[in-house]
C-alpha cells in the first residue's frame, strides 16, 4: 500500500485554501482491469490525481507506470484493497483523501462474475460475490456519502449492469448484486440530492473487457470509449445511464417480457 | 487470500469536512463518534497516539469555529444520545450529552414539561448547549442553559469521570458550563424542565417604529412576559432606525387550555412540511437565494415590517411551543440562500451584549456604522438578558443585538475589519461577546471583556485538568491563544 504523506488537505483551513486551483481528485475502486482501469487512465489523462484500488497490486503498478509513461498530467496512487474488507474503508478513505488533497469524484467499479454452470447452487460462491459486488459498494458509498455530503459537493458513480434488470438464468447472484446496487444507489441519490452531491448509476452493455471474453457479444465498445461516456454521463447529471445508449432499448425490452415467456429464453 | 476479519474495535470513525454552521470556516478532519463512555475514553487514546488534539462537537450549530479543529481530530459526541431518565413529577431529565434539544422536548412535552431554555433551533445537543451556555428568548427571565442544569458528569483528559453540581466540584461546574469544551467532555447532564399546562403559548405581536420603542416596550413588560424577542430591520436610518417587530409570549395558566392533552401531543407541535399545504419548505432556500442581496433583503424586510404592523393590530394568538421557539427551523437549510455550492460563502452572526445603561446609544452607533459602511446585516435580533454565575458567560444585565452578515469572498476582509471596528465600540461600552456565534474576535479580546480573575481561573483550571492540551479548537487558538 502506498504510504500516506503529508498533504494539503490536512492543513487547509478551508475557506481560502484547497478547492479552487488544485487538481481534481478521484477514486476508482476496482481499477486493475476493464472499465475501472480505463477510467483511471482517462482521469489521469485529464489531469486529475487518481487513487486506484484493486486486489491485484502488480496490475495497479503497471497501470500507474503506463499512465506516467503516456504523459498523464495527473498522478496515480496505488492501493491494494479487497472490497470485502469493509472495516478498513474509513481509514483507507482518509489516507487517500489526504494524499489526493481533495476528492471530487469516486467510482465503484469492483465486481466479479464467476462462470457457473446451470446446475450450480453454491452458497459460498454467491455470498462471496455479494460481498465483493455489493457489500464493498455499500461500505465505500457510505463513507464517500459522509465526505461528499459534508463538502456539499461530489460525484459518486456506481458501475451496475444491465444484468440487474431481470432475473436471468445464467448467474442469479450476479444479477441480484447489480439489482441491489441499482436500488441502493437510487436511494442514495435521493438522499444526497439536496446536499449538492450527485449519484450516477451506470449500466454497461457489452464492453471489451476480460468479463466479456469468450462470450457471444454484439454492439461491443472499447473500455476507453465506455470510460469516456461514463464520465460525461455522470458530469452531465445523468441518474441512470446505459452505456452505450442503445442498451436502454434492450433494458426496456427485457423488462417488458412477461415472466412465462422470459423463462423460456436462454438469455 | 488472507484478510483481516477482525471487527473494527472502538468508536466509529469517518473523514469529513467539518465546518461551522455559518459555512465560512471549516476543514477536512477525522471524525470520531463514540457511543459510550468507554469508546469516548478510547478516542482520547487515539488522539494521543496520533499526536493530535480533539475538537469537541455536538450538533455543529455554532455559527463560527467553536467546533472546528483544523489541526486535529473532531470528537463528535452526538451518538451518545440516550435519555437515561425523566421524572414526570419534578420534570428533571437525566440525559446523555449527545441528546438534542429536539429529543428532549419531544420526550418531555407529552409529559407536560418544556425545557427551561431552548435555542432558536432544536438541533443542538445538550452537551453543546452546556459547553457554549446558550440562551433563549427568555434569558431575561430564567437565565441561560446552565442555569437549568442541576448536575453533570464530565470526562477529563486523564480519564477521570467527575460529577459536578453547585455544591459538588462547584468550581468546575461553573467553569465547564460555558467552558467551550476546553476542560473535558460532558457525558451526562441532569437538568430541570418547566411544567406547562398547554402545548401552546399565547403570542402577541408589537410593531415598533424604532429602537427606542422596542427597548421601552420590552423593559416595561419584562416582569410579566415569559418570552420577548425583537426582530430589527437594519436598513432604515433616521427616525425609523431600528424599527422592527416584537413577539411577546406567555405560558398559559392551568385551566386556560380546555384540552391540554391535545395541544401537548407531538402531532400538534410538528412544523408543517409544506407552505399552504403545497410548496415543500425544503426548497424554499432556492427562492430565498434570489433575495440574497441588499435590495432583496430590503424588500423582504419592508414586507415583513408591514405584515408585522398588521399582525400587531390583531388579538394575541396561540402558537405551539415548537412553532414559537424554533423559528430558525421553519425553513430547512435557509442558510443555503447565502450560498450552498461554494465555500467561503455563508454568513456570520455578530452578536453583541451590552449593559442596559449604554445599550441604546451603542446599538444606534452600530447600526449607523453598518449603514455608512454599506455592510448592513440581513437579520437583526434583539433580546434582553440577565447575568449568571458562569465564569465565561456572555450574559449581561442588558441587551443583545445579533446581526447576520452575508459573507462572500469579495467582502470577507472588509467585513472582518468592519466588525473589528464595531468590537471597539462594544468593548468601550462594557459589552461582551458569545462564542457560539463569534468568528471575528482576535487574541487578547477575551481579556478585554471577561473579568480578569475569571479568565485567569479558567486558564489555570485548563492547565490543571488538561496539561497536555488535548482539547483544542480553532476558536481556542484564535481568541484565547494559549501559550504552548
Amino acid at each position: 500500500m502506498a504510504s500516506s504523506t503529508a498533504s494539503p488537505i490536512s492543513q487547509t483551513s478551508a475557506p481560502e485554501s484547497a478547492r479552487a486551483g488544485s487538481p481534481q481528485g478521484a477514486i476508482v475502486i476496482g481499477a486493475s482491469s476493464g472499465i475501472g482501469a480505463a477510467l483511471v487512465r482517462r482521469l489521469a489523462q485529464e489531469g486529475a490525481n487518481v487513487a486506484a484500488l484493486a486486489r491485484r497490486g502488480e496490475e495497479l503498478e503497471a497501470l500507474a507506470r503506463d499512465c506516467a509513461a503516456k504523459g498523464a498530467k495527473g498522478r496515480v496512487f496505488v492501493h491494494v484493497h479487497d472490497t470485502r474488507d469493509t472495516e478498513l474503508v474509513p481509514e483507507l478513505l482518509e489516507t487517500i483523501a489526504r494524499e489526493l488533497g481533495r476528492v471530487d469524484l469516486a467510482v465503484y467499479a469492483a465486481g466479479v462474475m464467476p462462470k457457473i454452470d446451470k446446475q450450480t447452487y453454491d452458497t459460498n460462491l454467491d455470498l462471496d460475490m455479494l460481498a465483493i459486488n455489493f457489500g464493498g459498494c455499500v461500505a465505500w458509498c457510505n463513507a464517500l456519502a459522509g465526505l461528499f455530503k459534508s463538502q456539499r459537493s461530489g460525484i459518486l458513480i456506481g458501475i451496475s449492469s444491465i444484468a440487474g434488470d431481470r432475473g436471468r438464468k445464467p448467474n442469479p447472484m450476479y444479477g441480484a448484486t447489480k439489482a441491489a446496487m441499482d436500488h441502493y444507489l437510487e436511494a442514495l441519490r435521493n438522499r444526497l440530492s439536496e446536499s449538492g452531491v450527485h449519484v450516477c448509476t451506470i449500466k454497461p452493455g457489452y464492453i471489451d473487457t476480460v468479463m466479456t471474453q469468450g462470450m457471444k457479444v454484439f454492439w461491443l465498445i472499447s473500455a476507453d470509449e465506455a470510460a469516456k461516456r461514463i464520465l460525461s454521463a455522470a458530469r452531465s447529471g445523468a441518474n441512470v445511464r446505459y452505456v452505450p445508449w442503445r442498451w436502454k432499448l434492450v433494458g426496456m425490452a427485457l423488462k417488458s417480457v412477461p415472466s412465462f415467456l422470459f423463462r423460456k429464453l436462454n438469455f | 487470500m488472507k484478510r483481516a476479519r477482525a471487527k473494527a474495535a472502538g468508536p466509529e470513525r469517518a473523514f469529513e469536512f467539518v465546518e461551522g454552521w455559518g459555512m465560512t470556516v471549516g476543514a477536512h478532519a477525522r471524525v470520531l463518534r463514540p457511543r459510550s463512555v468507554e469508546e469516548l475514553a478510547q478516542c482520547f487514546e487515539v488522539a494521543r497516539r496520533d499526536g493530535r488534539t480533539l475538537g469537541l462537537r455536538g450538533g455543529g450549530n455554532s455559527y463560527g469555529d467553536a467546533s472546528v479543529n483544523e489541526r486535529g481530530h473532531t470528537l463528535d459526541c452526538s451518538r451518545m444520545n440516550r435519555i437515561r431518565g425523566f421524572d414526570s413529577t419534578s420534570g428533571v431529565a437525566d440525559l446523555e450529552a449527545g441528546v438534542t434539544i429536539e429529543q428532549l422536548w419531544k420526550h418531555s412535552l407529552p409529559r407536560g414539561f418544556w425545557p427551561r431554555v431552548v435555542s432558536g433551533t432544536m438541533f443542538p445537543t445538550v452537551g453543546g448547549a452546556a459547553a457554549m451556555n446558550i440562551h433563549g428568548k427568555n434569558n431575561f427571565a430564567v437565565g441561560t442553559f446552565g442555569d437549568a442544569i442541576l448536575e453533570f458528569d464530565i470526562l477529563l483528559a486523564n480519564g477521570e469521570l467527575r460529577r459536578c453540581s453547585r455544591t459538588q466540584n462547584s468550581q468546575l461546574f461553573h467553569a465547564a458550563i460555558g467552558g467551550l469544551g476546553m476542560l473535558g467532555v460532558f457525558t451526562r447532564i441532569q437538568l430541570e424542565t418547566k411544567r406547562v399546562h398547554s402545548g401552546n403559548v399565547s403570542v402577541r405581536a408589537i410593531s415598533t417604529r424604532n429602537l427606542g420603542e422596542m427597548i421601552e416596550y420590552m423593559e416595561a413588560n419584562r416582569a410579566s412576559a415569559d418570552y420577548l424577542v425583537g426582530w430589527i430591520d437594519c436598513f432604515p436610518g433616521g427616525d425609523a432606525q431600528g424599527r422592527g417587530l416584537i413577539h411577546h409570549a406567555n405560558y398559559l395558566h392551568e385551566g386556560e387550555d380546555p384540552d391540554p392533552a391535545r395541544s401537548l401531543a407531538l402531532e400538534h407541535q410538528e412544523l408543517p412540511a409544506n407552505i399552504m399545504g403545497l410548496f415543500p419548505k425544503a426548497e424554499v432556500w432556492r427562492i430565498l437565494r434570489w433575495f440574497g442581496h441588499d435590495a432583496g433583503v430590503r424588500l423582504i424586510n419592508l414586507a415583513k415590517y408591514n405584515a408585522g404592523r398588521l399582525e400587531a393590530h390583531g388579538e394575541p394568538h396561540l402558537q405551539s411551543h415548537a412553532g414559537f421557539a424554533f423559528l430558525l427551523d421553519y425553513v430547512p437549510n435557509w442558510k443555503w440562500a447565502y450560498g450552498r455550492e461554494r465555500l467561503r460563502r455563508g454568513l456570520i452572526q455578530y452578536q453583541t451584549f451590552v449593559p442596559k445603561e449604554t445599550a441604546p446609544a451603542v446599538f444606534r452607533e452600530l447600526l449607523t456604522r453598518c449603514q455608512r459602511a454599506g455592510l448592513v446585516p440581513y437579520l437583526g435580533v434583539f433580546k434582553r438578558h440577565r447575568p449568571d454565575p458562569f465564569w465565561l458567560t456572555h450574559a449581561v444585565d442588558g441587551w443583545s443585538f445579533a446581526m447576520d452578515f452575508k459573507v462572500t469572498p469579495a467582502n470577507r476582509e472588509r467585513l472582518w475589519r468592519h466588525c473589528a471596528e464595531l468590537t471597539e465600540v462594544v468593548l468601550a461600552a462594557g459589552g461582551r461577546f458569545y462564542f457560539a456565534k463569534d468568528l471575528v474576535l482576535g487574541a487578547g479580546d477575551p481579556e478585554r471583556f471577561f473579568p480578569a480573575q475569571n479568565l485567569a481561573a479558567f486558564r489555570a483550571l485548563k492547565n490543571e485538568l488538561d496539561p497536555e492540551g488535548l482539547f483544542e479548537t480553532n476558536l481556542w487558538r484564535r481568541a484565547f491563544a494559549p501559550r504552548k
